[in-house]
């Protein structure tokens, strides 16, 4: 099964159709609606994005997260992104583990650098070094979930003696990764690596590009012995804004396209969507759009919207939201469904990790040995080397320092 | 008979523009000294200019862009040439610069041109342009072409190699030698490192 939510950067942006800025509180608030309003319409998942920066608010995530779990029942919360960067990786460990707890499981998260070079500095860092911290961050972090006590030392921060992150991951399961990339091959190769999702953020760049960089994580994933390239996690962005005639939904949108962060005052509308996802216009362009992907880039896992920026009202928003869940997921979980090989794997949940882990724990039993990398058997075994060593106290073959 | 391609970049505004027309001599005498079968694609950046704005917003070329960045990094050898602007070359030369990936001109044979309304900003192509090559990897030409508009009536004194037509035949005699010599080049695959390399780069000591 594939999973479809939404996921927000939480600019605060003034509305160009009036001028009227909403004040954090209210940015805030909004923010938390449109998390609740994501289960209401029947959606997965809710990803809200990490930012230390004005025009941002959202710079602690999982308090966030928190409230959303605590009114919630089935939404998966997850961040878009966490950043790997700048965060202690113990702070990352413990925050995410507790948020498991509080939320029954319903959690994983989205690892991503970020690209403000002034941000690192304020935490002590250097972007320069962003791919080099990324690496040795979630080297640590992927420890610190797998082993009761983990000594460590590193190059970019202080050491670790007899050191226990806690909660422990719930069920002693750690959270499902996601590593998130715009341009990055080292990411890709990252996420191929540990068997993790791969997030291609294609919302702003044509698609060729990604094509590439999906195309190279699969490859890896496969290379690494996680299964074969068609069994790999892929989660894609999209951005829309729908009305029932598509006229009025470009006549309503322009405006806030016109003067959106990221892309405002360059192209036209027009252009913008000839060259990405981003999609104005019914209901039905949205979903002949969106199953495109799947010509472009395989069978996936995960599809986000971006559907609250730029400035736009929280009524309007609300208002996309149930359009998304009734008339456009209902669509595309059926049409998706529809061709899809049955070895590609479902969206991983920590109900899916469970039974992995104990059927690899039951399958190690009985064999009294294990197995090795690239046996290939499904799905499920293709993760074997890695899923293997998951259980508590070994170290996995990715994070030996 | 091998078969050359140059790419040619005017930034010149005017219609015509004298920088179209430096440019397209240029691009002659290069020809005549690669060989008639040289293919020459001009690109006036001028019909560029908004999809070169909105790829300093969006991060991305358009496809329209898309297709003459390909052209320009794909050639062979690149006849670039700009009216000289502030003492400088326009800032829409420099964009097109601007948003080319990082070594997309490397080891890229080069013959600069400039125009301008008098010689006295001739030196800009020195002061200016082959700093920019240089920066990008690319490999100019010695000589560089300035066009004053004096320069397009006036013959020069025979023989000392400073008339305009006499400049640009060495200029583009001397832009056909480079892009001979230049070495053939195979499509680079995208780098990855593997992982444990990158995880071990960072066990070393610092």
């Amino acid at each position: 099964m594939m999973q479809f939510g939404i996921f927000s950067v939480g600019d605060v942006t003034t509305d160009p159709t009036n001028g009227t800025t909403p004040s954090e509180y209210e940015r805030i608030k909004a923010i938390l609606r449109i998390a609740l309003k994501a289960e209401e319409v029947g959606l997965d998942v809710f990803a809200m994005g990490e930012h230390h920066n004005p025009p941002f608010v959202p710079s602690s995530p999982t308090t966030l997260l928190g409230y959303v779990a605590a009114r919630t029942e089935r939404l998966i919360l997850s961040t878009a992104t966490t950043l790997i960067t700048t965060n202690d990786p113990v702070k990352i460990a413990e925050d995410f583990a507790m948020l498991q707890h509080v939320a029954d499981g319903r959690v994983d998260l989205m690892l991503g650098r970020g690209n403000t070079g002034p941000v690192y500095p304020w935490f002590g860092k250097d972007i320069r070094q962003g791919i080099p911290l990324a690496i040795e961050n979630y080297a640590l972090l992927h420890r610190l979930w797998r082993e009761d006590v983990v000594d460590w030392q590193g190059r970019f921060r202080t050491p670790l003696q007899s050191f226990t992150s806690t909660p422990r991951p719930l069920d002693g399961v750690p959270p499902f990764v996601w590593h998130g990339s715009i341009r990055s091959p080292e990411i890709a190769e990252q996420a191929a690596y540990y068997g993790d999702g791969f997030f291609a953020n294609n919302i702003f760049w044509p698609k060729e590009h990604f094509q590439r960089l999906i195309g190279l994580y699969r490859e890896r994933f496969a290379h690494y012995g996680h299964g074969t390239p068609e069994q790999a996690y892929v989660g894609l962005g999209g951005q829309v804004f729908m009305r029932k005639n598509s006229q009025d939904a470009v006549r309503e949108f322009r405006p806030y396209f016109d003067n959106a962060p990221v892309y405002g005052h360059g192209p036209s509308l027009e252009d913008f969507m000839a060259e990405t996802p981003l999609t104005v216009g019914s209901p039905q362009q949205v979903i002949d759009r969106t199953l495109a992907f799947r010509e472009h880039f395989g069978d996936y896992q995960r599809q986000l919207f971006l559907m609250d920026h730029a400035g736009l009202p929280l009524k309007t928003v609300l208002e996309q939201l149930d359009i998304l869940g009734e008339e456009v997921v209902p669509v595309l979980r059926k049409e998706f469904a529809i061709g899809r090989p049955s070895e590609v794997p479902d969206a991983p949940t920590h109900a899916s990790l469970v039974a992995r882990r104990d059927a690899e724990a039951a399958r190690r039993a009985e064999s009294g040995t294990r197995e090795t990398a690239g046996a290939g058997e499904s799905s499920e075994t293709g993760a074997t080397a890695e899923t293997g060593t998951r259980a508590e106290g070994s170290v996995p073959a990715g994070s030996s320092a | 008979m091998t078969t050359f391609r140059l790419a040619v970049v005017t930034a010149g505004l005017s219609r015509p523009s004298s920088s179209r027309l430096l440019a397209d001599r240029l691009a002659e005498a290069a020809r005549r000294h690669l060989g008639a079968e040289t293919e020459v694609r001009v690109f006036e950046l001028r019909e560029l200019a908004a999809d070169i704005a909105a790829n300093f917003v969006t991060g991305f070329p358009n496809a329209r862009l898309r297709e003459a960045i390909d052209a320009v990094t794909g050639a062979d050898g690149l006849i670039a040439v700009t009216p000289i602007f502030s003492a400088s070359y326009s800032g829409l030369f420099k964009s097109f610069f601007d948003v080319l990936d990082p070594g997309a001109l490397e080891g890229m044979p080069v013959l600069a041109g400039a125009t301008g309304g008098t010689a006295r900003h001739s030196l800009a192509l020195e002061h200016a342009l082959r700093p920019l090559f240089a920066y990008l990897r690319a490999v100019m030409a010695p000589t560089a072409v300035y066009a004053a508009s004096e320069d397009w009536g006036s013959a020069g004194d025979p023989g000392s190699g400073g008339a305009l037509t006499e400049r640009i035949d060495r200029a583009g005699r001397e832009l056909a030698g480079l892009v001979r010599a230049r070495p053939a080049r195979s499509p680079e695959p995208e780098p990855v490192v593997p992982f444990e390399q990158q995880l071990a780069a960072l066990r070393d000591p610092a």
